[in-house]
């Protein structure tokens, strides 16, 4: 029977947005470092790494993001690999995040001036004390912007394990939805909670665009 | 049972696929037209001199882009038929996509009239050129190559947000794949499968655009 929008539904959405927010934090970690790989080996000198790393990013950049999590999610089960269905969609988000990560920080890694390698170069400083003292930490500062822009495409993608029956913010909303008969507010709420999290992390992003923009200038 | 993969109920059920894949084009190609309209109207209310009307056009902005396509499509699945509007999934799934790439669309279309500097305009009049001859040459042809790869990409990222669609049954690639999934139970096969025509499809896109981008915008900009 119907009972209305009370307490116990904003709970059980509650506990949706706590996966969400899981989902995206260790999408986010593991894509994060993965992608750092990706974007080192995609500015490497090595022609065929390069090349490879291209294809790993046009790859996951040019097919569906619903589509990478069907494939990782029964590819797995195809292989024998058994894991709970939150470790499933987490691996494809982490996949899918590492890519946009990766092509991120490699325009920035690429926008740096090339008397930074070169004066690097001319100290004779090995190529891991290159890339660790020297390129990333100015990469990664002027990726900044973008990153926690990407963040936001990150929280919004995560919506997507509703698809695969994963209970988070959007399935959760879709459930609490069947229940009481009431769509139009609860996917409001839903698109609230969401709007919650990513307004403030679209206006830090454009903040720091502006702020970096100005220094530049 | 160990794994065991058969790709030839994927062969037997190919053309229903490529008909899905034209569902898919035409579903993005409709999303993006609308999108395109609301975008032109949108840029005229969002540099509006009314202030309600630049609010309303941000606040649409922001509540769009910062909220799952999912949910949006959801919303309007419900919603649509409470303002009396009964209409079949597709329509829904293309109003879905037109109102979520339009919100895009706007800031893309914004940047691109706004890059155009009044002075140009000037320059143009003063040559002896007709005001329709400024307008093609000098604002139009110029706007349009600045917002045009950020435009294509919006529509290339439009195409594969579509396959979010099949969740509300409309008539695209992913949908067709998921009844052929539940008949066939070969679900790694199927999507795979649609994963390499998505593939294609985004690829066949950029090429194109990029074609069509060094045939039309080829010429010295300073």
């Amino acid at each position: 029977m119907a009972t209305g929008f009370g307490l116990k539904e904003f709970g059980f959405l509650l506990v949706g947005l706590k996966w969400t927010v899981l989902l995206s934090i260790i999408a986010f970690i593991g894509g994060g470092i993965v992608g750092l790989l990706v974007a080192i080996g995609r500015t490497a000198e090595n022609r065929a790494l390069s090349r490879a790393m291209a294809i790993y990013i046009g790859t996951f950049q040019g097919t569906p993001l619903l589509m990478q999590l069907f494939v990782v999610y029964y590819g797995l089960g195809l292989i024998g690999i058994q894991l709970p269905a939150w470790a499933a969609v987490a691996i494809a988000f982490t996949l899918n995040a590492s890519a946009f990560l990766g092509e991120i920080w490699r325009g920035a890694i690429q926008a740096l001036p090339r008397g930074q390698t070169e004066a690097a170069n001319a100290l004779s400083l090995p190529y891991a004390s290159r890339l660790r003292d020297v390129i990333l930490p100015q990469a990664l500062r002027i990726a900044q912007p973008a990153t926690v822009g990407y963040l936001v495409q990150l929280i919004k993608g995560t919506s997507l394990a509703a698809i695969v029956g994963f209970i988070e913010l959007a399935r959760a909303g879709q459930i609490v939805s069947n229940q009481i008969f009431e769509p139009i507010l609860v996917f409001g709420v839903v698109g609230a909670i969401y709007f919650l999290l990513c307004w403030p992390l679209s206006l830090y992003s454009a903040r720091l665009e502006t702020r970096y923009a100005a220094a530049a200038r | 049972m160990g794994p065991t993969l058969d790709f030839g109920v994927v062969f037997e059920a190919m053309p229903t696929l490529l008909w899905g894949c034209l569902g898919t084009m035409g579903l993005a190609l409709a999303g993006m037209s609308l999108a395109l309209v609301i975008g032109i109207g949108g840029v005229v209310t969002r540099t509006s001199h009314i202030r309600p009307l630049r609010v309303a056009t941000i606040s649409f902005i922001e509540i769009i882009r910062n909220t799952p396509f999912l949910v949006q499509i959801f919303f309007l699945f419900f919603a649509l038929p409470q303002l009396g509007l009964k209409l079949n999934p597709t329509v829904t799934a293309i109003i879905a996509l037109g109102v979520n790439g339009g919100a895009y669309a706007i800031e893309i279309i914004r940047g691109g009239v706004q890059s155009i500097h009044k002075g140009q305009t000037e320059a143009g009049l003063a040559l002896g050129l007709h005001k329709a001859q400024v307008f093609r040459f000098i604002v139009l042809k110029p706007a349009l190559r600045a917002i045009y790869p950020s435009l294509t990409g919006q529509f290339i990222m439009l195409t594969l947000t579509s396959s979010i669609c099949s969740s509300v049954a409309a008539y695209e690639l992913t949908s067709v794949a998921q009844r052929i999934e539940s008949d066939t139970f070969r679900s790694f096969e199927v999507y795979f499968t649609i994963t390499l025509m998505y593939l294609a499809i985004s690829w066949i896109l950029m090429t194109g655009f990029a074609v069509i981008s060094r045939q039309y915008f080829n010429y010295p900009t300073r």
